[in-house]
């Protein structure tokens, strides 16, 4: 899976879940500001991801530090190379 | 202490015939059944009742994901029919934030299919790694209480009544009182429900379910008919906005009706069956709260679900105190049983005969079975003015409920 894959399956997971437009999902996109998300949604957020790429990130630090549509992406390309990696 | 006069001034309705108060009057005028066979409920062992009354397709995106997110169909029910409260009032949603503005709006349970969704999940592997945030909220006892005061922004009092088929007469008697005492002007109340096959099954079960009319759907169910065969069940919501007399004047608001009586109480001779003794006493209890004699009753609206033991009795009950001088009908023959609902639905309608001047049948009562007592049996519209209504509802568990309205003179 590209690079490009990865965020557009992030993207269209997201969208579906959060009722969002693909269109206004650019990488500076906020989650809080922009998007409107809180609390209860970043824990959803979480189990989407992980039912979308088949692994486990909710004990994951760096999550915390996740505010932007991009932070996202490189979150989890990260993730995925990490889990390439070990198979 | 003085109790205020109590009023509506809103109603909404999603109901087996669409979104909106006037689209089930049209329907309840016309004569429509909105019972359809359901052809899933085949898939389902031991079930021998595939008849329901389903709400035909709205669109919930009206409410905002932030608060749909939590709600399960009867939540967006609720919500969607306060919204229609709300409008036809003249009361904005910036408004319900006074914190003169409560909620009551109750339920029978939680959202079944929600809970059935996530044990089916939960099953595969016993792992609740893949729970989402707002599963608790959708299956909670309060959860349309609460699902319709956080889309509102209410600051006011919150209830949610549960009590079956009682559940939406519970929910505006109440609410009538804590206005009547001056503890809130205005309160939202009312009852909703989500069709789920449990609850044709719980009836199936104790063989009060209707079952020789799933060819024929609309046939059944059958109040008061000596072929009926029991309860078709069915789902919606039914609000009502209701407010100080007071309050609506000052507001000019429009008002519809009064509600003047409200009386509940247990009836502890069967968890399950009615007793004619006990509906009688409610009925009396609620007149009596209304400060009025039977003979000012201009039509009762029974609660009469088409089960043998239910209708027999109430129509016991009310003849014990009507005779057979006072119209009779149950609208569950166009709507099957809203459950929580079906009291506040059927309040409305009750509102909406009222305004019309108009008193709508019992659909599909064809021939009065000989074990009901000789009432006036309404069997087509009957036009005239209508002032004084008693509506009943009678719930499993022995809960039994009546509220008394009466026309608001418009000099």
């Amino acid at each position: 899976m590209t690079d490009q894959e990865i965020i557009e399956r992030i993207n269209s997971s997201l969208a579906e879940e959060f009722e969002l437009d693909l269109g206004e999902m650019t990488p500076e996109t906020t989650l809080y500001g922009d998007l409107g998300l809180d609390s209860l949604d970043t824990v959803d957020m979480v189990i989407v991801l992980e039912g979308a790429f088949g692994f486990k990130i909710r004990e994951e630090e760096t999550i915390r530090e996740i505010r932007t549509l991009d932070d996202i992406h490189r979150f989890v390309i990260n993730k995925k190379r990490q889990m390439d990696e070990r198979a | 202490m003085s109790l205020k006069r109590v009023v509506i001034t809103g109603t909404g309705s999603v109901s087996p015939f669409g979104r909106g108060s006037d689209t089930l009057m049209d329907a309840l005028l016309a004569g429509r059944s909105a019972v359809r066979n359901i052809p899933d409920l085949e898939r389902i062992g031991g079930l021998r009742s595939r008849v329901a009354a389903l709400v035909p397709s709205i669109d919930p995106k009206e409410i905002p994901r932030k608060f749909r997110r939590s709600m399960s169909p009867m939540s967006v029910y609720a919500t969607l029919a306060c919204y229609d409260a709300l409008a036809q009032a003249g009361l904005s949603h910036e408004e319900c934030g006074s914190g003169l503005l409560g909620v009551s709006v109750g339920s029978t349970v939680g959202s079944t299919a929600t809970t059935e969704e996530f044990f089916r999940d939960f099953f595969i592997d016993h792992s609740l790694e893949r729970m989402k945030t707002t599963f608790f909220f959708q299956i909670m006892n309060h959860s349309c209480a609460a699902n319709v005061a956080q889309a509102l922004g209410v600051t006011g009092r919150i209830l949610a009544p549960s009590a079956a088929c009682s559940t939406g007469s519970h929910a505006v008697g109440y609410a009538y009182e804590m206005i009547a005492m001056g503890r809130q002007e205005q309160m939202l109340c009312g009852g909703t429900d989500e069709f789920h096959p449990l609850t044709a099954a719980t009836f199936d079960v104790m063989n009060a379910a209707s079952v020789h009319f799933n060819d024929s759907p609309t046939r059944t169910p059958r109040p008061f008919d000596r072929e009926r065969d029991g309860v078709v069940c069915a789902e919606g919501a039914g609000i009502l906005l209701l407010e100080s007399l007071d309050a609506a004047l000052a507001r000019r608001a429009p008002i519809l009706a009064e509600v003047i009586g409200f009386a509940t109480l247990s009836d502890p001779s069967s968890i399950a069956n009615p007793d004619a003794g006990a509906m009688e006493r409610c009925m009396q209890l609620a007149l009596a709260d209304a400060g009025i004699g039977a003979d000012e009753v201009d039509y009762v609206n029974a609660h009469a679900t088409a089960t043998e033991q239910g209708d027999v009795a109430e129509s016991e009950a009310i003849f014990r105190i009507f005779g057979d001088r006072v119209p009779v009908s149950s609208l569950k023959g166009h709507l099957g049983h809203t459950m929580a609902a079906s009291g506040s639905i059927e309040l409305l309608a009750c509102v909406g005969m009222m305004g019309r001047n108009v008193l709508v049948p019992t659909l599909n009562l064809e021939n009065v079975d000989p074990a009901c007592t000789p009432l006036n049996y309404l069997r087509q519209a009957e036009s005239g003015s209508v002032k004084v209504i008693i509506k009943n509802n009678f719930a499993l568990g022995g809960v039994n409920s009546s509220i008394v309205l009466r026309s608001y003179p418009h000099d």
